[in-house]
């Protein structure tokens, strides 16, 4: 059996060549944005933004097309977002901006973090015990369809002030749906990890850590990215109806006082923090998963 | 050097399997399937038990029932003498003296090969947790995966893991070994490496295998007895005595006597699996 015990043959490598090393750190970042910018992929995608922005300024700013006119352009915005003296109040060089930015992100931060907290066990209990889904299956599966919004004047009756209301639909939605992916993380485990634990001498706490929680994992991340794109979709809409402070608060009150500019820029705010938000979450949950992305590096994706 | 599973092979010492008159009997939406049907088998220690029949015979049922995976609705299975399940307990107690490896793989994808090879003896408590990181390492490296040990299952290839997955039974040195077709999907070419390294273990620990397939020349190389079973409900229809020499390599394959014994199973294994595709036929029409 030499054939076996040799190693090199177990890896596939030739011994007479010397196999090229994987580069690592700072070369390994270059190795890839080298090969990044030799893929139409980045030249695809500034195309696209260029593109995007041109018809949005041709629509509003180039032709002004009926319906367009009140609507500011890339123009517009751009010069008073990036200006020290803002002709509407909203810019990156006044402090307000970035009061209205930290309080969103605070309340998301409380909300996620709570919603986690409660939702993560929530659902593996869930997803590994038949009795424990079936005492909460149904009540959840009752609260869950109903809006967030159906909830603000329950939220303000039960909470004083404006943060905790907020904080608590923002909470409820995330909730939601990091349970629900969570037991079915814990449901698509294959029956034969289980099998294996048991033969393998487990007891019933070693599968709990040892399989029902890694072998949720993905599924709980992809719930917990479904879960901060909710809780921010929630905050937002509870800060139109009850806040001071906030981009949602920030959104709605520019409408009222017709100004447009500071609305579409809160617009446009929120779009880039909810993007920060779910790529921090991804990136969480690829350090936590090796197994998971050499896997799916091994098929090709 | 004294090796992981020769220390394995001297506590392994017996591993007999009594299987008296197994009746199982699912009950799905209230029809009655019989997947057993008196079914008995004397198994005795260190011997390597080949189980063929046609797809869907309820072969599988047999090794869930020696596993505590399934219960069974008559009959009773002993391991050594001692009842795993029968009459007053239809369902075994898991354990590790009893390993399956599984038709797909079941190596935790999420640890790397080192840690699962180590799992078993680490939640049994067997060695310190360092100590079983340690002779798992050995272990893989005496099976020829040291180079690969810090590796995810994703990572290497199918007959790798398979391979692995056998190193993770055996370093918690079960009297049995449960293989449920764990070539099946495997080229020519891989299984007869698999077959070999399989051999070879076998050689080392003697531990008792009983081991499922269709392929019934896989059966004769490496069996000691090889039963063929009925289409379902499952049955014992015939035992061939597989009197080839030890240690066996892939030569054996090419010897008169290794045809000869492939031509008297061939026609019990034919037979019963023109039943299987006739009855199959049927239940679509």
């Amino acid at each position: 059996m030499s054939v076996l015990a040799d190693d090199a043959f177990a890896t596939g490598q030739r011994p007479a060549q010397a196999p090229r090393r994987q580069p690592t750190g700072f070369a390994l970042l270059a190795y890839r944005i080298n090969k990044g910018f030799r893929s139409p992929t980045p030249y695809l995608m500034l195309l696209g933004i260029g593109l995007w922005i041109f018809a949005y300024w041709l629509l509003c700013e180039g032709l002004q097309l009926p319906r367009f006119e009140k609507i500011p352009g890339p123009v517009t915005i751009l010069s008073d977002w990036l200006s020290t003296e803002p002709r509407q109040g909203t810019s990156i060089f006044t402090p307000v901006y970035y009061e209205h930015i930290y309080v969103s992100c605070r309340r998301i931060a409380i909300a996620f973090f709570l919603a986690t907290l409660l939702g993560v066990p929530l659902g593996l209990l869930m997803g590994w015990s038949k009795t424990i889904k079936d005492y909460t299956f149904p009540v959840l599966e009752t609260l869950r369809p109903i809006p967030i919004m159906a909830w603000v004047p329950l939220a303000i009756l039960m909470f004083s002030g404006y943060e905790t209301p907020v904080i608590f639909l923002a909470t409820l939605a995330s909730f939601f749906a990091t349970t629900l992916n969570t037991m079915l993380g814990v449901q698509s485990i294959d029956e034969s990890y289980f099998r294996a634990a048991g033969c393998l001498g487990s007891k019933k706490w070693d599968v709990f850590r040892h399989v029902v929680v890694p072998g949720a994992l993905p599924f709980i991340f992809t719930g917990l990215q479904i879960s901060v794109g909710v809780a921010w979709f929630s905050l937002v809409a509870a800060e139109m109806v009850s806040g001071d402070f906030g981009l949602g608060y920030l959104i709605l009150s520019s409408y009222v006082n017709s100004v447009t500019v500071p609305m579409v820029i809160g617009m446009l705010t929120l779009g880039f923090v909810g993007w920060f938000s779910s790529a921090l979450v991804r990136w969480v949950g690829n350090r936590l998963m090796q197994w998971h992305v050499k896997a799916l590096a091994m098929q090709g994706r | 050097m004294q090796s992981e599973f020769n220390r394995a092979g001297a506590a392994t010492s017996k591993g007999a399997i009594s299987i008296r008159n197994v009746t199982k009997v699912y009950d799905p939406d209230g029809a009655q399937v019989m997947a057993v049907d008196n079914c008995s088998m004397e198994i005795a220690p260190g011997e390597v038990c080949m189980i063929v029949g046609p797809s869907g015979c309820g072969k599988t049922t047999l090794l869930n029932a020696i596993a505590g995976f399934h219960s069974i609705t008559g009959g009773e299975i002993l391991l050594d003498g001692v009842p795993l399940c029968g009459a007053k307990k239809p369902l075994a107690d898991q354990g590790s003296d009893r390993i399956v490896v599984f038709q797909n793989g079941a190596l935790f994808p999420w640890k790397t090969l080192a840690e699962n090879v180590a799992y078993g003896p680490m939640v049994q408590g067997r060695w310190p947790k360092a100590e079983c990181i340690e002779r798992a390492r050995t272990a893989l490296q005496e099976a020829g995966l040291g180079a690969v040990a810090d590796k995810y299952p994703g990572e290497v290839s199918s007959g790798m893991a398979r391979r692995a997955e056998i190193v993770r039974a055996l370093i918690n040195e079960p009297k049995v070994l449960l293989l449920d077709e764990p070539y099946r999907a495997m080229d020519a070419l891989t299984k007869q490496i698999m077959h070999e390294a399989l051999l070879e273990m076998y050689d080392r620990t003697k531990v008792t295998i009983y081991f499922i397939t269709h392929d019934l020349e896989e059966a004769i190389f490496l069996g000691d007895r090889v039963y063929v079973m009925t289409t379902r409900p499952c049955r014992v229809k015939k035992v061939i005595d597989i009197n080839l020499p030890r240690p066996r390599d892939y030569h054996t394959l090419t010897s008169e006597a290794f045809r000869l014994l492939v031509q008297e199973a061939d026609e019990a294994v034919h037979e019963e699996a023109i039943k299987a595709f006739q009855a199959g036929e049927r239940e679509m029409a």
